[in-house]
């Protein structure tokens, strides 16, 4: 078998040094170096974390509920990568194309939630009741002398988030942005699977591998955000931290 | 093809002259392009360095304005070390890995190419700074605030922050194509403890490489971000801290300095074995040392950084460890003094600049010694001092290391011997200029003068010190001439090389000079540390490969040429362009066209390359 | 020949790979997870407890897709080294960092 593919021409890369493809050490050595640049981003986030001079902060803006359905979504899609990527092994294209796109409907579905979580804090309200300071956020309370008579005991005041606003708006918005952004090659990525799929003999079971990349890199886009989910979210409005 | 439905132009399967050039995914014309271009550009920082000595002659001159003096320091070092000294690394780790290693190719060759010109793009967009309003000012780690809007308004710091993110592109690239050749396309019998040192330096080098860039091109998309979208990363008023860009900048720069000096030492580590005829003194622990120098190279990074107020215990941490890595070097440096010891040495030009590159590195080893005492460090740090220890680590080190592979590889990619006459006269012109030049800095630091500054007042004690230096440089830049003079001198009228010239010991002196474009007729069959050396002493002639075996070259399969690369970086090039240059349509302002149109050209090169079969299939070899 | 050693890649990767079960449980799982981190974090008794649970729990869902999604639990070791170099790597940075910024005190 070897000597016969050498003498048709040497397909060397069907014989590497370790037994594996080029193309999943080049990935994974990829996944490791993108590593050090969520950790770059992360640890930014964390280095300013309580050090914005002013608001809005995460416990203004936050809402953990809305966040948990967009990172069920993601973690689903997650899962019915995989089963393409099994359909596909098993030489199923059709169920192959089904979950495939299930999974780049979830991946839209999460940047939806994104944008929409976006415009939420761009937005943002703080809705001032003078009878009830003592639920206020730290920020909230910086508007209380203004309840001083002067104004309706119920008042709402615009206070919006950007990147511009101080130094959490920078680090998050950078941060969950670029993550956003993997998310969008990763579904522009997925997209672009489905549609060679359906061509004869674009993607077969023998080139499984080349889902398995994508796959890979989708997955690593999600164990991300399980990182960015504990960390900046749920510590983000967890007092004392 | 076809079936995109636009007219492309045919793939270049027998492509010549300058398309042959543009098109190639041959890892050794990669590799000239990358040593032709980078030693061009070192040409470059070159004269931005003699300007300077020029300015530094005497006191109170005025040759350059204090605005291009900044311009020219921040120049030189971005030139040298992203232009300069790392691609001449990367020239080096195409023409040889796949030679030592015993392979045909690169794991990626299209990929390999795609690094190249974007290492081009990226250089061009810091080279053209110069004439599009003014060059990067701020100097090599740029440290914040003053490369903030506010002080910093014109475009020289965002040529700057793009340049370097689209060379980072290039080195992940190049530096994932080559753990990956290095990992899985040895041949049979090449396990990692028989591969040549420069091969192992050079693998090192790729980690340090892929994990190191991305902390960089972090902290660039962050000033990027505040100088073009008004964020608060390094903005103190917003509350932020600007030692957090000197961290993430030393996370990155201290590696990067590792990813400098490691190829050099790889070359070094080649060239004193053949020239000793000895084999390498303790290989295993040479190349361990090699591994702990590019892992303990993440540990020191706030050395550079002593004096900004860490407080007592992160100073002392960082001490300790800068002092603990002194002792890999140390190794190394013995492991090559042992190497020589007992040898019948040959005084070759490539052993000169070796042994050049061990003295020189001594000298600059000890005085990173010395800044690793904090207390000590906080009388150097910014001085003089300084300078000339990074040009006795980076010049006398890795130029000269550099130097010393091109004088012993040349046979081997021209099939020329450079002029040994011409040779040991570049040697010695390069070395005293050196000492010349660098030396009366440790004075000038000690003395107190400052880097950094455009001119000095009469009477402080410098000017007789500065003027030595200048002579130096002048000497110096001889010595290049003499380099130039003999390289061109040697490709028209060289003397021949053959396949083997210095009686070399590892695979890439196995076939013939130039090489073939298949590289080995046969992949070879390793089995031993310096295996050809080996075989060459092997009675069994059979063992030995000879050219031309039974395998007909015409056999050889290799990938064919692609214009898709190019393409990429292209709209890579453009694309950069794009976020600077906005335009104003209407009450819209800042509209991305040339970055929309450059990423466009990008996906179309990506999705061209992707659907373009390695080999075509109907293509004659 | 060339298609024996094609059938034979076949059924390596279907052995190599969890079923479509391994799968499904492994989701009920990263599900069961979230909604725990969720619910615990309405917990206000716990205080600065909930640090190293929080931690822990998406520490486990980290690997659980490491292991099984990118199933580097049944792939070469080599895949593995290479990831954890940098997600080693990169943590250690953060805390680094994290500690010349005096974040913990």
């Amino acid at each position: 078998m070897a000597q016969a593919e050498l003498a048709h021409g040497g397909h060397e890369e069907h014989q590497t040094t370790t037994g594996l493809s080029h193309k999943k050490l080049l990935m994974w050595a990829f996944l490791g170096s993108d590593c050090m640049f969520f950790g770059s981003l992360i640890a930014t986030y964390l280095v300013y974390k309580n050090r914005s001079l002013g608001g809005p902060l995460p416990e203004d803006v936050f809402d953990i509920l809305t966040t948990s359905t967009s990172t069920f979504v993601l973690l689903m899609s997650s899962m019915s990568m995989v089963l393409a990527y099994s359909a596909l092994t098993r030489g199923n294209m059709n169920g192959f194309r089904i979950w495939l796109l299930s999974t780049c409907i979830m991946g839209a579905t999460f940047l939806g939630f994104q944008v929409f979580e976006f415009n939420e804090f761009v937005n943002h309200e703080v809705h001032f009741e003078c009878s009830h300071l003592e639920d206020l956020t730290k920020f909230e309370r910086t508007f209380a002398d203004r309840c001083d008579g002067t104004v309706d005991e119920v008042f709402i005041e615009h206070a919006g988030l950007t990147p511009r606003t101080n130094l959490f708006g920078t680090t998050f918005f950078v941060l969950t942005g670029f993550h956003g952004g993997h998310v969008t090659l990763g579904v522009i990525w997925l997209l672009a699977m489905f549609f060679y799929s359906l061509r004869k003999g674009g993607i077969t079971p023998a080139k499984h591998e080349e889902v398995d990349l994508a796959a890979l890199y989708w997955h690593f886009v999600d164990i991300v955000w399980i990182i960015i989910f504990t960390v900046i979210y749920l510590f983000g409005v967890f007092p004392g931290f | 093809m076809t079936t995109l439905g636009i007219p492309i132009p045919k793939r270049p399967i027998h492509p010549t002259g300058v398309w042959d050039w543009l098109t190639t995914i041959d890892h050794k014309k990669i590799g000239v392009l990358y040593g032709v271009t980078a030693f061009f550009l070192f040409l470059t920082g070159g004269v931005e360095a003699l300007w300077m000595r020029v300015q530094l002659m005497g006191p109170e001159a005025d040759f350059v304005t204090p605005e291009v003096y900044n311009q020219l320091f921040t120049m030189h070092a971005t030139t040298m070390i992203f232009l300069g000294v790392m691609p001449m690394g990367a020239a080096f780790f195409n023409f040889l890995i796949p030679l030592q290693i015993g392979a045909r190719d690169v794991a990626f060759p299209r990929l390999n190419a795609f690094s190249y010109w974007t290492f081009l793009a990226g250089a061009l967009i810091l080279k053209f700074s110069w004439f599009m309003g003014g060059a990067p000012n701020a100097g090599w780690f740029g440290y914040a605030p003053i490369t903030g809007i506010e002080y910093n308004p014109g475009n020289g710091i965002d040529f700057w922050i793009l340049s370097l993110q689209v060379l980072g592109i290039a080195s992940l690239a190049a530096a994932l194509n080559f753990i990956v050749t290095i990992i899985n396309m040895r041949a049979p019998g090449m396990s990692l403890m028989r591969m040549p040192l420069f091969t192992w330096m050079s693998f090192v080098t790729a980690f340090l490489l892929i994990l190191a860039f991305p902390v960089i091109t972090v902290a660039l998309i962050e000033l990027m971000f505040d100088r073009f979208y008004g964020t608060n990363f390094f903005v103190t008023s917003a509350g932020a801290n600007p030692l957090l860009w000197q961290h993430l900048f030393w996370v990155f720069g201290h590696p990067e300095v590792y990813i400098l000096i490691l190829p050099a030492m790889g070359i070094v580590s080649e060239i004193l074995p053949t020239f000793s005829k000895k084999p390498l003194f303790g290989y295993p622990v040479i190349v361990l040392s090699g591994v702990v120098i590019g892992f303990m190279g993440w540990m020191v990074w706030a050395h550079h950084m002593f004096t900004v107020g860490l407080g007592p215990v992160a100073n002392s941490v960082f001490a300790v460890t800068t002092m603990a890595i002194a002792i890999p070097t140390g190794v190394k440096i013995f492991s090559w003094i042992g190497t020589m010891w007992g040898g019948s040495i040959s005084f070759k030009t490539p052993m000169m600049f070796a042994i050049g590159f061990i003295a020189l590195f001594i000298i600059g080893g000890l005085s990173g010694v010395m800044h690793s005492s904090a207390a000590s460090d906080a009388q150097q740090q910014d001085t003089y001092f300084i300078v000339a220890h990074i040009h006795y680590v980076l010049f006398g080190g890795a130029i000269f290391a550099i130097f010393g592979g091109i004088y012993y590889w040349f046979p081997k990619m021209t099939g020329k011997f450079l002029g040994e006459k011409l040779g040991q006269l570049n040697f010695w012109l390069m070395f005293i200029g050196m000492n010349v030049t660098f030396f009366p800095m440790h004075f000038l630091g000690l003395d107190g003068m400052p880097r950094r500054v455009y001119t000095y007042s009469e009477g402080m004690g410098w000017d007789y010190w500065n003027l030595v230096a200048t002579v130096g440089s002048v000497v110096l830049a001889l010595g290049v001439l003499v380099f130039l003079h003999n390289f061109f001198k040697t490709l028209i009228s060289g003397e021949e090389a053959p396949g083997d010239p210095w009686d070399g010991r590892t695979l890439e002196w196995s076939i013939p000079s130039p090489p073939p474009h298949y590289n080995f007729v046969q992949i070879p069959t390793v089995s031993d540390i310096d295996d050809w050396w080996h075989r060459k002493r092997e009675d069994d002639s059979s063992l030995a490969p000879v050219a031309g075996s039974s395998e007909d070259e015409h056999d050889i399969h290799l990938p064919d040429p692609s214009y898709w690369p190019l393409v990429t970086a292209v709209g890579l090039f453009i694309g950069a362009y794009g976020l600077l240059y906005t335009l104003n349509i209407g009450t819209f302002t800042g509209f991305p066209l040339f970055a929309i149109v450059g990423g466009s050209i990008t996906l179309v090169g990506i999705t061209a390359w992707s659907l373009e079969p390695v080999n075509e299939p109907d293509s004659d070899h | 020949m060339a298609n024996a050693n094609e059938t034979s890649n076949h059924t390596n990767v279907d052995t190599g790979h969890p079923t479509k079960a391994t799968y499904f449980a492994v989701a009920m799982l990263l599900v069961v997870l979230t909604a725990i981190e969720v619910g615990i974090f309405y917990i206000e008794s716990l205080g600065h407890g909930i640090i190293p649970i929080l931690a822990i729990l998406s520490g486990a869902k980290f690997a659980l897709v490491v292991m099984f999604y990118m199933h580097l639990r049944y792939d070469a070791k080599l895949l593995t080294w290479l990831f954890l170099a940098g997600f080693f790597l990169a943590i250690t940075v953060v805390f680094a960092l994290l500690g010349l910024f005096h974040f913990f005190i």
